[in-house]
């Protein structure tokens, strides 16, 4: 009996049970020690839960998009990073233009919502273009050769940007009504700006979930992720509804844009790259294809990241954990594509996958 | 017919509407006025303008191709009005510039663009006036290309590539005349005086006159010779084929010491990507499997060759705690050993990941090994942020591999080394099983493909030719830092490996030459190399997914669908 059992596991198994041991064993470990030094207070840990959940929310918005996209077209929407980078990048035209004529002062909330849907619609331009341009003609084709048109569109809006606004980092206007804090009783307080990303982060995740489970078209999204061949037998446009798939990821991943540029008040080119690549991790968490996995695995990830490099490596002497912070994300990302490829709620991935 | 001829010339406006805008993408980013620096034929036309003639001419010539007409008149007729909307587009683009200061957003939005773009014309209806009339001008010049018999709009099409591609490289091809005397001074008519770049005009005429020419002559010459060669006996192909190999064996043996040091540095930094990509190669284009993290395998080896090597060591800043100073070639098989492991550490979790998963959890994995080179937290250990620095340099015995000219044969070897094994490989039972699985995994594993070991393989092959490739680069330049290690190198690779040809090994070179070679000799194109680069993957996967030296069995798989999806498709009645 046990040497059936044995059988069934490889060694390959066996030096990943074990290499997911030691990361364990680590984070246990750290975390212990750093609790015990009794560095940080308890303020400290809530501010650093709040930007968790700031980030997280940020996070969430762009990885809404690729689950939609991935879940409708099982393709990783490389360039998602850059749609998302648009948004911000062309924002901040705006923005700073409202700034010097005073209407940001003025009438900030009036301004912000402009902002807000210049990002918007910048970045569903944008991925409207991608698909017409880069994807559609490659439906059919073997799976690498969409992938890589992906990452040349990524690539080029990326060089494209840097070329057409200049290379060095632009500095996103402070809003005066976003500043100081919140106090919540005692040491406690939040940011005023991450309230704001949290909330309008939320409400754009609510009202998307409610638009994909609702509505019509939504309706028809979730028909064409299931069986595309059957969808369109039922009548159902399916380019068109690959289209609104992009245009609502994008939509996201645009507003998105805007609220990580008024909380990190820097925009460049490349600032896409590393929040898409989070949110994708963030995606295959919560299990991709899957909205609600999306939004927690963001929210986790989110928190996760920000805590994460003082709780575990802090306390084990670790110089500067901060600067790994991204490799703990990239970890996690590893870690749960081994030990749990269909993310904390997925379960259609397994088939999909093959 | 009325309503076909409308359509007919709406089609037109679009095509010329789509080309203005790559036109004006074109001078915006800059290229324009970067690449006016350097002349094509000197005096006439400079490298940004010939950018704009390009973009000008290939608008004249889809809207000729894409007319639904048959009639040649009213075909070049429409790529002159594409023209002319790509005329009318640039015009409005530098009113614009100048209307709404459009510099403060668009860097490159400036007044040498303008004047570039309006031939130093003070606005008004005279500049409308040329750039329209230059416009309608490109586009019927496009359009009569395209009308012209396909023999002779190949023959216009390459004698215009040739001029370019003589004008851009002009540089290389002088510096490689001054050191052949006789000849070099032969050829000296061909291009500008002594302080002037590119092709004289003569120099112009002349090689398009030849190039066109010889392409327009009937193409049997060539083929007859080929038939000529498979005539002959077994014994004298054989002897045929060794004497051409001899032949290039000799001219790659002096080719150093034609080049000079600057170039062959040129061709060291060409080398050791084209290292990297005969291991790439083997990974993506062999087995199927999408590495993005390639680069992490290089910066293994650089790293290992750099701890194992320098002499800085100390507790001082810009200098490691340990390390045991070997030399070179002690440390060369570390370097090699050490980056296949990590290739097959790498490469056990990923084993059950596919496709896009794969592509993610490898770009990751080379930015983890690229965030920990730079951190404070190994700093002690491999130099974090300030690298590693006094390598050791190469030498056997008392040779010195101190200049590019010498190590330009090292890096020969290498890659002749890494060649020889990838060829082999390909045609092994392994290069079979790999094949399988880029085809389909469920059904080599069902096939008794054992698909852990056969991805290992892969993994580990293609992590030790980057390994190499990163040790001699640590040697070479001497000092190794994280940034070197950027996910643009990966790209870099993959890039490469794509436009010559997945699984092609010839394409490697061929990539090599073209997309590391070229941007090392034209500085100023080297700023928009990534631009290019992401473009030619974009456009290859759309056009010629199997890239341009392609091996036989990726060119089928990639065009079967063509023969299946012949038939046209049933169209939606209008009713």
């Amino acid at each position: 009996m046990l040497k059936r059992a044995l059988e069934r596991y490889t060694s390959t198994d066996y030096f990943m049970w074990l290499t997911g041991g030691a990361i364990v064993t680590l984070v246990v470990v750290g975390s212990f020690a750093t609790l015990r030094t009794g560095n940080y207070t308890a303020r400290h840990w809530f501010d650093f839960l709040v930007f968790g959940l700031a980030q997280g929310s940020v996070y969430a918005l762009i990885a809404l998009g690729y689950t939609l996209v991935y879940g409708i077209l099982r393709m990783i929407n490389f360039a998602h990073s850059e749609v998302f980078m648009s948004g911000a990048y062309i924002s901040y035209f705006v923005i700073t233009s409202f700034n010097k004529s005073g209407f940001l002062d003025k009438n900030p909330f009036a301004a912000l919502l402009v902002v807000l849907a210049v990002g918007v619609v910048t970045s569903v331009i944008v991925a409207v273009l991608l698909e017409r341009i880069a994807y559609r003609p490659l439906r059919k084709a073997p799976r690498l050769v969409p992938l890589i048109t992906a990452i040349g569109a990524s690539f080029f809006l990326q060089e494209a940007f840097r070329h057409l606004f200049g290379s060095q980092s632009k500095a996103y206007p402070d809003v005066d009504i976003l500043k100081g804090t919140v106090s919540l009783g005692g040491d406690f307080a939040i940011q005023k700006i991450q309230i704001l990303v949290i909330v309008s982060a939320g409400l754009l995740m609510v009202a998307l979930y409610f638009f994909v489970m609702r509505t019509r078209t939504g309706k028809a999204m979730r028909a064409v992720s299931e069986d595309k061949d059957t969808a369109a037998l039922m009548g159902i446009d399916v380019d068109a509804i690959i289209v609104r798939t992009f245009v609502l990821g994008a939509a996201a991943a645009g507003a998105g844009g805007v609220l990580y540029s008024l909380m990190f008040r820097q925009i460049n080119a490349t600032m896409g790259f590393v929040p898409g690549i989070k949110a994708f991790t963030a995606a295959v968490l919560g299990g991709i294809g899957n909205l609600p996995g999306a939004m927690l695995g963001s929210l986790f990830l989110g928190i996760f990241e920000s805590v994460g490099p003082i709780l575990f490596l802090d306390g084990l002497g670790v110089a500067a954990p901060y600067q790994l912070k991204d490799v703990i994300a990239f970890t996690m990302l590893i870690l749960v594509l081994i030990f749990r490829p269909t993310g904390l709620l997925g379960e259609r991935l397994a088939k999909a996958k093959a | 017919m009325n309503k076909l001829q409308s359509s007919n010339w709406f089609m037109a406006l679009q095509i010329g509407v789509i080309g203005g805008i790559a036109a004006i993408l074109i001078s915006l980013l800059g290229m324009v006025e970067e690449f006016a620096r350097r002349d094509i034929i000197a005096g006439v036309i400079e490298m940004g303008q010939t950018l704009l003639l390009m973009a000008l001419l290939a608008t004249g010539y889809f809207s000729a191709r894409r007319s639904y007409t048959t009639r040649s008149f009213l075909r070049v007729i429409e790529g002159g009005v594409a023209g002319a909307v790509v005329g009318f587009l640039l015009w409005l683009l530098v009113q614009l510039i100048v209307a709404l200061d459009l510099r403060t957003i668009f860097l490159n939005a400036s007044p040498a663009l303008i004047k570039i773009l309006t031939f130093g014309g003070e606005g008004g209806i005279a500049t409308f006036g040329l750039m329209f009339t230059l416009g309608i001008l490109g586009g019927l010049a496009g359009a009569l290309i395209q009308i012209l018999p396909t023999r002779f709009s190949n023959a216009t099409v390459q004698g215009l590539a040739w001029v370019a591609l003589l004008g851009l490289l002009q540089d290389l091809i002088r510096v490689t005349l001054i050191s052949l005397p006789t000849i070099g001074d032969a050829l000296q008519w061909m291009f500008g005086g002594r302080n002037e770049k590119g092709l004289s005009i003569l120099g112009a005429v002349v090689v398009f006159g030849v190039v066109a020419g010889v392409s327009v002559l009937p193409s049997g010459q060539s083929s007859r010779i080929q038939a000529r060669l498979r005539a002959l006996p077994a014994a004298s192909q054989q002897t045929v084929r060794w004497i051409s190999l001899a032949l290039a064996a000799v001219i790659i043996f002096y080719l150093p010491n034609l080049l000079g040091s600057i170039l062959s540095n040129v061709f060291n930094i060409v080398g050791l990507y084209i290292l990297m990509g005969l291991g790439l190669n083997i990974v993506v284009g062999f087995a199927g499997l999408l590495d993005l993290g390639y680069v992490a395998f290089f910066a293994i080896g650089a790293y290992v060759m750099g701890v194992l090597t320098t002499t800085a060591i100390g507790p001082q800043a810009g200098q490691i705690v340990y390390g045991p100073q070997m030399t070179f070639w002690q440390a060369l098989p570390f370097a090699v050993i050490i980056s296949v492991i990590a290739g097959v550490i790498l490469g056990i979790p990923v084993l059950n990941i596919r496709g896009d998963y794969l592509a993610i959890v490898t770009l990751a994995f080379g930015e983890i090994i690229r965030i920990l080179a730079g951190s404070d937290f190994l700093k002690p250990y491999i130099g974090g942020s300030q690298g590693v620095v006094q390598v050791a340099k190469i030498n056997i015995g008392e040779l010195d591999f101190n200049s590019p000219q010498k190590l330009y044969y090292l890096i020969i070897l290498a890659i002749l080394l890494a060649t020889f094994i990838s060829w082999r490989l390909r045609d092994s039972r392994i290069g079979r099983a790999w094949k399988a699985l880029r085809e389909d995994e469920d059904v080599a594993q069902a096939m008794g493909i054992h698909l852990v070991s056969t991805k290992l393989m892969a993994f580990a092959t293609g992590a030790a030719f980057a390994g190499l490739s990163g040790a001699i680069l640590a040697s070479q330049i001497g000092s190794i830092y994280p940034h070197s290690f950027k996910l643009l190198v990966s790209i870099n690779v993959l890039a490469l490996i794509i436009v010559g040809g997945m699984g092609s090994i010839p394409g490697v070179f061929v990539g090599g030459l073209v997309l590391v070679g070229l941007p090392e000799l034209l500085r100023e194109f080297s700023e928009y190399r990534l631009l290019v680069y992401s473009i030619l993957l974009i456009v290859m996967m759309l056009n010629k997914p199997e890239g341009f030296l392609p091996e036989t069995v990726h060119r089928r798989e990639l065009h079967q669908e063509d023969s299946v999806d012949a038939r046209p498709e049933p169209r939606p009645s209008a009713s």
